[in-house]
């Protein structure tokens, strides 16, 4: 302590920082490469997309070596296994996919909806607890056995249904109507539960202000709370679409294999995810154009889905904003 | 009674509104004797299509239902190959998929800055979660099964990774004889004392002969052709000792074969591709349920983003992680399409045994006997639904478990 001008506070307080970066520094670089493994796996998600409308994109473009775009897009037949001239307009497929889901939209949407009001703001709590476990039951249940559903109890229910109603045998084996009930069933809880989210999100103090107004609970509920609520209302009825374009296993089951143009549901329909199946269990060479076609349907259906679930971002975007 | 209170009542007249109290309640009762009935027929639904599952499944449930291979006879079907399948793929999914979802999670919830690009990627697993499950069946295809066709066809991949080869020849006892070789299409090269294997022959009580995994090694002696070649195990002609008649490949559990093929590998990374969307989004949500006090908190003692996401923010939002990724396992184990485009054989009589096994998995075997038209095969369906629907119950009650015990209030 005699030797030269010495500060010992200053030394320790060097030695305590010196430490520290050190520990610091370690820490830090450790930090980074974790940063950038997980970083890595956010890519992964980016890359999948960027694998499906590449490998879409390219199959499709061989498809359309082979048939016109045109004829595609615009054609409204579509042979491609039977018959002497293998046709490829899509729009039979469209149809019949739309079919399914406007049939699964009408049964799903008003239904959806109303349940999801009296689940937010009528049911008393011993009922919510009853009704939201089944229908997460119903949300879990593979879409293979809505299909078995569809194709055994709803569709003979529907012929017998008609058979009373009309004297006629308006259903066959298959229908799109069968199939599209199915649909509606499987996306209810779908529309159940994010539009009682988006309900319930709804602050308290506009149900309140609506009450001391005087209003009963359907007036909240239609004036005021449904108002509020209609971006996500809006956002879980394009989700329920998305999924009931997309689903497969049900139309491949009960809407039939007949490709063909119409809006009657009691006829059957072939879909878009319908015909991939036909073609993807084996119906159709590996090599030829009509394996290649089942990429220009997908690429068709990617597309659809896409489209939907971007407005249904945009709409929640755009009403989240609201009571934040 | 009339509303006189109410300022815009000419207003709320002119649109036709209920303008009596009275009229108003009996909307409200309407809307709830609608509500009630609505959800009555949707708990009906429930009801019906359980009932009828268990009114049409339930006879055919035995054990030998369990223990059984699939079979053109319904009397003698099973359910053995799908579920042992289904077990496989979706642990090979879990395995993938939850480290690779729930890292994303948290670099989006802890890490990510807020700019264009996170916000593309947010925007990107949105939409990847809508993307129907049947075309991520095409990228697997394209991606697993096929690999793009770098390494040239599913039957003769170029590249085999822990796989033991064999060249295969017949002896004088007409016994297929395993001779370990070096490379496909090389034949060893055979002398006098060399040892190969003879796979061992059991017979059951019935008196059928079935083929053992076990191997015995033998004394391989090598005649030639003109001799009057005596029978006896081991004792090959040359002419056979020549060429072998075929190569096989012993696949231990984690033998690979590039392209994958049809293969429970592939299958259950084509499923994790399903269900990627859904452990980041549900991982996302655990994350964002942890206050940011709790975080807060760990910064200020200065710990490092890292640390402060690892020991702090994941042990309290795991419940949640768990709990989302049970369920999208069960999303994994009941989807069908992603599999079914991968062109999996629908008749398997085996149970995987390794990654590179054929397989099939219960969703499958159920679209296939359901789209059958023989009753007998929808029954066999319907006893198909009820096992998967215990499985998906069985993981149902683990979620409820874990977000009952390990859930504490956070804030």
């Amino acid at each position: 302590m005699t030797a030269a001008p010495h500060d010992p506070a200053g030394e320790l307080f060097e030695l305590a920082n010196r430490g520290r970066s050190r520990s610091r520094r370690r820490r830090d670089g450790g930090e980074a490469i974790i940063k950038v493994v997980l970083a890595g796996c956010a890519a992964f998600s980016v890359l999948i997309t960027a694998l499906i409308i590449a490998i879409l994109a390219y199959e499709a473009a061989r498809f359309f070596m082979d048939v016109s775009v045109v004829e595609f897009l615009t054609g409204t037949e579509w042979s491609p296994l039977l018959g002497e001239e293998k046709r490829f307009g899509v729009w039979p497929l469209v149809a019949g996919t739309l079919l399914v889901t406007l049939v699964a939209a009408i049964f799903a949407l008003p239904t959806g909806l109303v349940t999801a009001v009296f689940l937010s703001e009528y049911a008393p709590a011993w009922l919510r607890a009853i009704l939201k476990p089944v229908l997460e039951v119903l949300a879990g249940i593979p879409t293979v056995v809505y299909g078995f559903f569809a194709l055994l109890v709803i569709n003979p229910s529907l012929q017998w249904v008609a058979k009373v109603f009309t004297g006629e045998e308006l259903f066959g084996s298959y229908s799109a109507g069968a199939a599209g009930i199915a649909v509606g069933i499987m996306i209810l809880p779908i529309v159940t539960s994010l539009s009682e989210d988006a309900l319930r999100s709804v602050p308290r103090g506009l149900r309140d202000g609506a009450y001391a107004l005087g209003s009963t609970r359907f007036d909240t509920s239609v004036r005021v709370v449904i108002p509020g609520a209609l971006g996500g209302i809006m956002a879980s009825y394009l989700l329920a679409i998305t999924r009931a374009i997309g689903e497969t296993m049900i139309v491949a089951l009960a809407a039939g294999g007949l490709a063909q143009l119409t809006v009657l549901p009691w006829r059957q329909v072939q879909t878009m995810t319908a015909y991939m199946v036909q073609i993807f269990l084996g119906d159709a060479p590996a090599t030829g154009v009509e394996f290649k076609s089942s990429f220009a349907v997908a690429a068709l259906l990617f597309l659809m889905t896409l489209l939907l679930t971007l407005a249904g971002y945009r709409i929640l975007a755009r009403f989240r904003e609201e009571y934040e | 009674m009339s509303d006189e209170r109410t300022p815009n009542l000419p207003e709320l007249v002119e649109r036709g509104e209920p303008r009596s109290q009275s009229r108003r309640r009996a909307f409200d009762r309407g809307f709830l004797i609608t509500c009630l009935a609505i959800t009555a027929i949707a708990v009906l639904a429930l009801g019906v299509l359980l009932g009828s599952i268990l009114i049409e499944g339930l006879p055919g449930l035995r054990w030998s239902f369990f223990t059984e291979y699939a079979s053109r006879d319904p009397a003698k079907a099973g359910i053995r190959a799908p579920l042992w399948g289904s077990i496989w793929v979706a642990s090979i999914c879990a395995i993938v998929a939850l480290p690779i979802g729930i890292a994303t999670a948290v670099w989006l919830e802890e890490f990510a800055p807020k700019n264009r690009i996170t916000g593309f990627i947010r925007l990107n697993i949105s939409n990847l979660a809508g993307v129907p499950s049947i075309v991520y069946g095409i990228l697997g295809l394209t991606l697993f099964v096929r690999m793009f066709g770098l390494f040239g066809p599913i039957q003769a991949p170029e590249l085999e990774i822990g796989g033991r080869l064999y060249a295969i020849y017949y002896d004088t006892m007409q016994e297929p004889i395993r001779v370990p070789a070096a490379e496909r299409g090389v034949a060893p090269e055979l002398k006098t004392g060399d040892i190969g294997y003879v796979q061992e022959i059991e017979e059951t009580p019935d008196g059928d002969l079935i083929f053992t995994d076990r191997w015995t090694p033998v004394t391989l002696t090598i005649v030639p052709e003109d001799a009057d070649a005596p029978e006896g195990y081991g004792i090959i002609e040359a002419w056979q000792a020549e060429e072998p008649a075929d190569f096989e490949i012993e696949r231990p559990w984690y033998y690979v074969q590039f392209p994958f093929g049809q293969s429970v590998l592939a299958g259950g990374l084509t499923l994790m591709l399903v269900v990627l969307p859904i452990v980041i989004i549900s991982s996302q949500e655990a994350l964002r349920a942890v206050p940011g006090s709790l975080r807060t908190g760990s910064l200020a003692m200065g710990a490092t983003k890292w640390q402060t996401t690892r020991k702090v923010t994941l042990p309290a939002s795991i419940p949640m992680i768990m709990t989302g990724s049970i369920l999208a396992m069960s999303r994994a184990i009941g989807e069908a399409a992603p599999i079914l485009v991968l062109g999996v054989a629908l008749f398997i009589t085996d149970t995987p045994s390794s990654l590179m096994d054929s397989f099939t998995v219960l969703p499958m075997q159920i679209y296939n006997w359901t789209s059958r038209w023989q009753e007998d095969f929808r029954a066999l369906a319907a006893t198909g639904i009820i096992v998967l629907l215990m499985v998906l119950l069985a993981f149902n009650a683990i979620a409820v478990l874990i977000r009952q015990k390990l859930q504490r209030p956070l804030s």
